[in-house]
């Protein structure tokens, strides 16, 4: 039973492809799958630990005010992680940049922790924040890569691509993350279908 | 009653604890980033100018800026000039020759440009444009596909830095 409970964010529940949450990180930041790489751990580090908060204390927040708790908490991991990403990890906070403070308002992270740190147990908590973490991650490094490689002819900064391609740069934009996301979602529903 | 009671303390409490929480990271924290940010100027500065012998610390109103020299010879400014990025504030740092009218080079600073496309602007291809430039030459700078306004904005920050120099170091 627990470990079904990682993997329904990882595939069936995933964050981006299935429920189609956190959408402005993910088309924002998805330029190269480096910035991808380093959004999704930054998102995994804060629904982890705000989902432990928010289940150790969920018998002792009245429920009318559970909203504003929960965004109280996940805003003070999420500026931990930006002042850790400027302290040590210098270039990557330069290169994410505003992006970070926004996991705040974030919808995943706020979304699993109502509908699902509040009601259950801890540790069904931390399988559930690793599942949609990593569910998220690998979400946004494959969008990253595909668009880095058709827009750049590069992943993690790699040459892929021989030098006649000419890049779409249109990929590097919002229309072209619409354009992925859209592709790749098609697919999962695709993949889904011949399961049954 | 009670139950306002009770929310107000949960929520107070509860934002307590963050506070505290947040102010130790930050404390932990500061000296690092302050270096960082230090450390950024100083290789930008290097990077630029890199026959700088010794630097001359100067303020204007709340501005530093840094006389360059090359032994005994002054040959430059560097400065951090500031203004409207796409995203929100943009810091450039130009190297200026002595007479404020040409542009060594600039390295940017601090920027929050989007993500693989204004972000560009720190770039070398981007960047070396500027190198050696005259102040009124800045036409000719190529700006990068789909950042039209970072690219813009860089220009104008510069430019305009340059004609405040101008008047105050007179």
């Amino acid at each position: 039973m627990k470990r079904k409970e990682v993997f329904k964010g990882l595939w069936q529940k995933n964050p981006i492809f299935r429920q189609l949450l956190g959408m402005c990180p993910t088309l924002a930041v998805t330029t190269t799958a480096r910035n991808g790489l380093a959004m999704g751990l930054a998102v995994l580090f804060v629904l982890f630990f705000s989902e432990l908060v928010v289940s150790l204390i969920k018998k002792m927040v009245p429920p009318q005010i559970r909203i504003a708790v929960y965004t109280v908490i996940i805003a003070t991991f999420v500026t931990i992680v930006d002042t850790v990403l400027k302290a040590f990890f210098f270039q990557i906070s330069r290169e994410l940049g505003p992006y970070v403070p926004l996991i705040i308002v974030n919808c995943i992270i706020l979304g699993r922790c109502e509908a699902f740190a509040s009601q259950n147990k801890v540790s069904s908590s931390l399988l559930d924040a690793l599942g949609m973490g990593l569910g998220f991650c690998w979400g946004l490094l494959v969008l990253a890569s595909l668009r880095e490689l058709l827009g750049f002819g590069q992943i993690l900064g790699v040459q892929i691509m021989p030098a006649a391609f000419n890049p779409l740069i249109v990929m590097i934009l919002p229309a072209g993350a619409f354009l992925v996301l859209g592709f790749l979602v098609a697919l999962m529903n695709k993949i889904e279908e011949w399961k049954t | 009653m009670k139950q306002i009671i009770k929310i107000s303390f949960t929520l107070t409490t509860i934002c307590l604890v963050c506070a505290f929480l947040l102010a130790l990271v930050y404390n932990g924290a500061q000296a690092k980033i302050k270096a960082n940010q230090e450390k950024l100027i100083q290789d930008s500065i290097a990077q630029l100018a890199p026959d700088t012998t010794r630097q001359e610390e100067l303020q204007l109103g709340r501005e530093k800026l840094w006389k360059l020299y090359r032994g005994d010879e002054p040959f430059g400014y560097a400065v951090i000039a500031a203004g409207q990025g796409y995203g929100g504030t943009l810091e450039v740092m130009a190297v200026f020759d002595l007479n404020l009218k040409k542009i060594k080079g600039i390295s940017v600073i601090s920027d929050s440009e989007t993500p693989g496309l204004g972000s560009r602007i720190r770039e070398k291809s981007f960047q070396s444009q500027f190198q050696n430039l005259a102040i009124n030459e800045t036409k000719q700078i190529e700006t990068i596909t789909g950042a039209t306004i970072s690219s813009q904005a860089v220009v104008k920050i510069i430019k305009e830095k340059a004609n405040e120099l101008q008047k105050s170091l007179k």
